[in-house]
């Protein structure tokens, strides 16, 4: 399969058209959707609508964007006009969102072409895709492991060559840590620089959408397509999207990066601290101060986020009560209507996390657990801004241990949060993070290496990864 | 109603260190609309408290004087114009509606008073 | 009513809804306008859609800071939170209020009267939709379903909290009042209370007087007239001394007006708190109008009525109650602007009060309303012509001097007068004697056969004080 920039490139010069590239694509998830199940939804007759506009446009002369003819997946947390969005849940039974995300439309814009709607946990709460009311998404390099979540489907739907890019989201490690599963580049952009609006809100103040590709360069071009200011989500920083896509080739020589002492030791299995080790090393190698860096509230970023992320999740989700959209169950008064809806359409994991939250924020609590949390935030956010007053950028696992089989971890939710261990910090911070793969671990699975860096250093982030990502071709 | 008397944060002393019991999460599940089965209830409220467990370790910091961050960006004062902007249809939002009538949202009788 | 108020004293504190004038709803772009067919005026944030944002509505912060400004308050940083319940009007269940920062805090209002009340705060919150219940008489506890409209939803309030500072039904009414025309005056709000534009909820508790501590207050919903706020008070008052009376204990409770039977109804206890979940709202950013905002709001504040009343009052040497009725219909500019033109101060107070109710008096002319003050002041008119004349003036507009004329009036010469006024009292022996012994009631007949006699031309208080003159000095004694 080609890669976004090449048939992007390919289309522009109508050396292929966006039809053949989209009848490739529908080819190979024809071939392995089925064992895979990375989509809630194939949009088959959107997308070749779509292909055939791009086409259209070529044969007028007019200007096609940078993702001109590219098959996109589309996380179904993103709302998509016409087109059900679901968050893979049965709570929204039904809906049909009548406006696309920002995104969606900046992708549609640079001539992207929706293939589907990617499967996920159940409002993007989980690390497995375990949490879907449709079933899980299979792992593509071993259809007996998780493909990660929450945005499994996204990472599955690259890893599986069904599209070169993909959107997912990441609360709290949602892209980065299936990207890593998977053996995909996933990007968690900082806070502010892509828009939310259209994106089904899980923890608002932690959510962000992000790109999945095989490539850095690919991952950055998608960045730079649906990164920058819109004017309808409040959050949204005023600037540009920084310019990464012109740094990647810079190299690391001279940059100073640090790799996360918490992040490396008790909990991350050996293989994959080797792995990271070696990272580490190949990028002093290639000319970088490399220095081991102590982050010590990081540890402290588990307990933070599974406060702050279910109380806000437990607000945002209590639209959802059967009275203006999705799934009802009918009852003799609107309470109980209410009541029966929401315990008929959430899943366990969301139930969880609403009740956690609820308690949470409720009165008596709020001051020792959301009260506490948030200070814990700062202390995060302070700890990071001492070591990138040091360091350019830092590098850890993405996830501790590499994919892990269905059902290891859903009967314990505390196993399941422990795999966000490496990812959670970055969204309590609002940092942007990415993982790139570095090779496999003992099993043979993909392994992610984790490149974080400040607020808005995304330059400094790329040219790492893209560093690593060179060092294995 | 007068915001910060009527729903006074009653700050009765609440620990991370305190396991949470089958009471706090059958009222939690009240407040948030979810009705739990019995064996429901057993399982979330042991999970719930696993988590408050971990959770607990907050208890070791000192957080003397640091300020909460609700927010992880510095924006402030960010408005829109008094502009009227694009509506929705009505008839294709009710068409997906749960129940509609004469243009209006139906739903079952509400006991209790709005706000 | 039967409160002994030297024993009881009532104290209230007004919790004023207003929505703000704004073109659109305070966090999206759908209008924001009253009546409609239901759901029209709905966009993804109206219906709490998924994946709907709030971006807030610069045009009702500066409105809120208008008032901020007129009620005197400090104007500070503040933060917007999530108030989390469930109602089917809430289209989110959770409504965007703000809890611990308020855009606006502290301030005072005066009363006409002088006295000072107290504003804990002023703050930015969102509008509910509206539910109607079906069946059971439109009954809440007994319709049959419930139909739901969001038009409403989103409407940006601002939530004036007062201090517990009110002492009586007449007084809640004022604050209300003056409430109203400030912020009318400043442009927020039409100050519909009948269309819901403004709304009241009312706290009443009552206590002995020289007790510290305040009585256990219950909330009175649904008021929706300044007579309905009056009622509401003295009934609630009365109810709740009545129970203290009997050795009942007042509950905390939330009732409900009904106009009909002019009594309070309970609608839910609130000795329970309700745990509403504040938390500071993730979708929106901090708000901190700069002071160069503030100070451009406050330069372009028009004067508002407790200082259009001091400036009447020392202008012109209205009292109190009259610089209240004069400002409040909007008069005291036309007041004002005559007295430039040289007219007489009281005459000019008398007529605004007295003679002025018509809407079209505020486009009087100055200077002919002013030349009538001094004719009438001067004796030209009688009472009667001058009233005549000026409901003309009012009505076509014209010169006061033209339309006397055209009319034929004429004050009567005094002496003329004297001869009927001395007439009449030889024609009427027996009901002088009664006037002379002091008989209220006669006075009238005298005055009205002078009028008759004269054709209306004889000035009322001449005529009074020519008959006065009269009564032989023993008589006064």
């Amino acid at each position: 399969m080609s890669s976004a920039i090449d048939i992007a490139a390919s289309v522009q010069s109508g050396e292929r058209s966006a039809l053949e590239v989209l009848e490739e694509h529908l080819g190979a998830i024809a071939e392995r959707e089925s064992e895979v199940h990375a989509f809630n939804l194939v949009t088959t007759d959107h997308a070749i609508a779509a292909a055939t506009a791009v086409d259209e446009l070529l044969a007028k002369g007019g200007p096609l964007g940078p993702l001109a003819g590219v098959p996109v997946a589309i996380k179904d947390n993103l709302c998509t006009r016409g087109v059900a969005t679901t968050c893979s849940s049965k709570i929204l039974e039904g809906w049909v969102p009548p406006y696309d995300a920002t995104v969606v439309t900046r992708l549609a814009a640079a001539g992207a072409i929706m293939v589907g709607k990617t499967n996920m946990d159940e409002f993007a709460m989980g690390s497995s895709t375990e949490n879907s009311a449709f079933g899980p998404t299979r792992n593509p390099h071993d259809l007996s492991r998780v493909p990660g979540g929450s945005s499994g489907g996204s990472a599955a739907a690259v890893a599986a060559g069904f599209a070169p890019i993909s959107l997912g989201s990441d609360t709290g490690g949602s892209i980065r840590q299936p990207a890593a599963l998977c053996g995909v580049v996933g990007v968690k952009p900082t806070y502010g620089t892509v828009s939310r609006l259209g994106l089904i809100a899980f923890g608002s103040s932690l959510d962000q959408v992000g790109p999945f590709a095989n490539s850095v360069a690919e991952a950055a071009l998608v960045c730079e397509v649906i990164g920058g200011h819109d004017p309808g989500d409040s959050t949204s920083l005023p600037q540009a999207f920084p310019a990464v896509s012109e740094h990647l080739s810079d190299g690391v020589a001279g940059m100073r990066i640090g790799l996360i002492t918490e992040m490396m030791g008790e909990g991350i299995a050996p293989d994959v601290a080797k792995r990271i080790r070696a990272a580490a090393e190949w990028l002093a190698a290639a000319g970088a101060e490399v220095e081991e860096v102590s982050v010590p509230a990081v540890t402290f970023g588990l307990s933070a986020y599974y406060l702050v992320a279910p109380a806000e999740a437990s607000s945002n989700l209590s639209r959802y009560d059967g009275v203006r959209y999705g799934l009802r169950v009918d009852a003799p008064t609107t309470g109980e209507m209410m009541e029966l809806t929401r315990t008929a359409g959430f899943g366990d994991e969301v139930k969880r996390r609403i009740m956690l939250g609820t308690y949470a924020l409720s009165a008596g609590y709020y001051d020792a657990f959301y009260g506490t949390a948030l200070k814990v935030r700062t202390l995060i956010r302070r700890d990071f801004d001492a070591a990138y007053e040091r360091f350019d950028a830092l590098l850890s696992p993405t996830s501790p241990t590499t994919a892990f089989s269905f059902g290891d971890k859903t009967a314990d939710p505390m196993s399941m949060y422990l795999n966000d261990v490496c990812t959670i910090a970055t969204n309590l911070a609002g940092h942007p993070a990415m993982s790139v793969p570095y090779g496999l671990g003992a099993d043979g699975m993909p392994v992610g290496a984790q490149v974080l860096a400040p607020a808005l250093g995304e330059v400094a982030m790329f040219r790492v990864a893209a560093a690593l990502e060179g060092s294995l071709s | 109603m007068t915001e910060p008397t009527s729903q006074e944060r009653t700050h009765t002393p609440a620990s991370t260190s305190e396991r949470i019991t089958t009471e706090q999460v059958a009222k939690v599940a009240k407040l948030a609309r979810l009705r739990l089965t019995d064996e429901e209830l057993t399982r979330f409220t042991g999970q719930l408290g696993d988590v408050l467990e971990h959770a607990a370790d907050l208890d070791l910091l000192d957080l003397e004087g640091v300020e909460p961050m609700a927010q992880p960006i510095p924006l402030a004062n960010v408005f829109r114009k008094d502009v009227p902007g694009p509506i929705l249809d009505r008839d294709e939002v009710l068409a997906v509606a749960p129940a509609a009538e004469d243009g209006f949202f139906r739903v079952p009788p509400v006991l209790g008073e709005s706000e | 009513m039967s409160i002994d108020l030297s024993v009881w004293e009532i104290v209230i504190g007004l919790e004023v809804h207003t929505e703000l004038a704004t073109r659109t709803k305070l966090f999206c772009s759908a209008p924001n306008e009253f009546g409609g067919e239901p759901n029209t005026n709905i966009d993804p944030l109206t219906l709490g859609l998924p994946g709907s944002l709030p971006v807030l509505n610069e045009q009702a912060v500066e409105l809120a800071i208008r008032v901020g400004l007129a009620l005197n308050c400090k104007i500070d940083r503040s933060v917007f939170s999530r108030k989390n319940y469930f109602y089917p009007d809430q289209p989110t269940n959770y409504q965007i209020s703000q809890f611990d920062l308020p855009i606006n805090g502290e301030g005072w209002l005066e009363l006409p009267s002088g006295k000072v009340i107290g504003i804990e705060r002023a703050h930015l919150e969102e509008d509910t939709g509206k539910s109607t219940h079906v069946g059971g008489g439109g009954r809440i506890h007994d319709a049959t379903y419930s139909l739901v409209d969001y038009n409403r939803a989103g409407v940006p309030l601002l939530e004036i909290v007062g201090r517990p500072d009110l002492r009586s039904g007449d007084e809640a009414r004022a604050y209300v009042s003056e409430l109203r025309a400030i912020l009318v005056a400043v442009g927020a709000s039409d100050g519909k209370m009948e269309e819901g534009s403004l709304r009241v909820d009312c706290n009443v508790s009552v206590r002995k007087h020289g007790d510290a501590e305040l009585g256990t207050r219950c909330e009175i919903k649904n008021i929706n007239s300044l007579r309905s706020l009056g009622r509401a008070v003295d009934y609630e008052a009365e109810r709740q001394i009545d129970m203290i009376l009997a050795g009942e204990r007042i509950e905390q409770q939330t009732r409900h007006w009904n106009e009909d039977e002019g009594r309070t109804l309970k609608l839910r206890s609130k000795e329970q708190a309700d745990d509403y979940r504040y938390f500071p709202e993730p979708d929106l950013v901090g708000l901190a109008p700069s002071q160069e905002w503030i100070d451009r709001v406050r330069e372009a504040l028009p004067l508002l009525p407790a200082a259009r009343r001091h400036r009447l009052c020392e202008r012109s040497g209205a009292d109190t109650a009259q610089a209240a009725l004069i400002v409040e219909r909007g008069l005291d500019d036309l007041c004002l602007a005559a007295l430039d033109c040289g007219a007489d101060p009281s005459r000019t107070i008398t007529h605004a009060e007295h003679n002025l109710s018509d809407p079209k008096a505020l486009e009087l002319d100055p200077e002919m309303f002013a030349k009538l003050t001094k004719m009438d002041a001067d004796g030209d008119l009688s009472s009667t012509q001058t009233k005549t004349v000026l409901a003309e003036l009012v009505q076509l507009g014209g010169d006061p001097g033209e339309i006397a004329e055209a009319h034929g009036f004429k004050a009567m010469d005094s002496g003329e007068l004297d001869a009927v006024v001395d007439q009449l009292i030889a024609e009427n022996p027996e009901q002088w004697q009664r006037f002379c012994e002091g008989d209220p009631k006669i006075s009238g007949f005298f005055v009205g056969k002078v009028m008759k006699a004269t054709q209306g031309q004889a000035d009322g208080k001449v005529v009074a004080s020519l008959l006065a003159d009269r009564v032989p000095n023993a008589a006064k004694e």
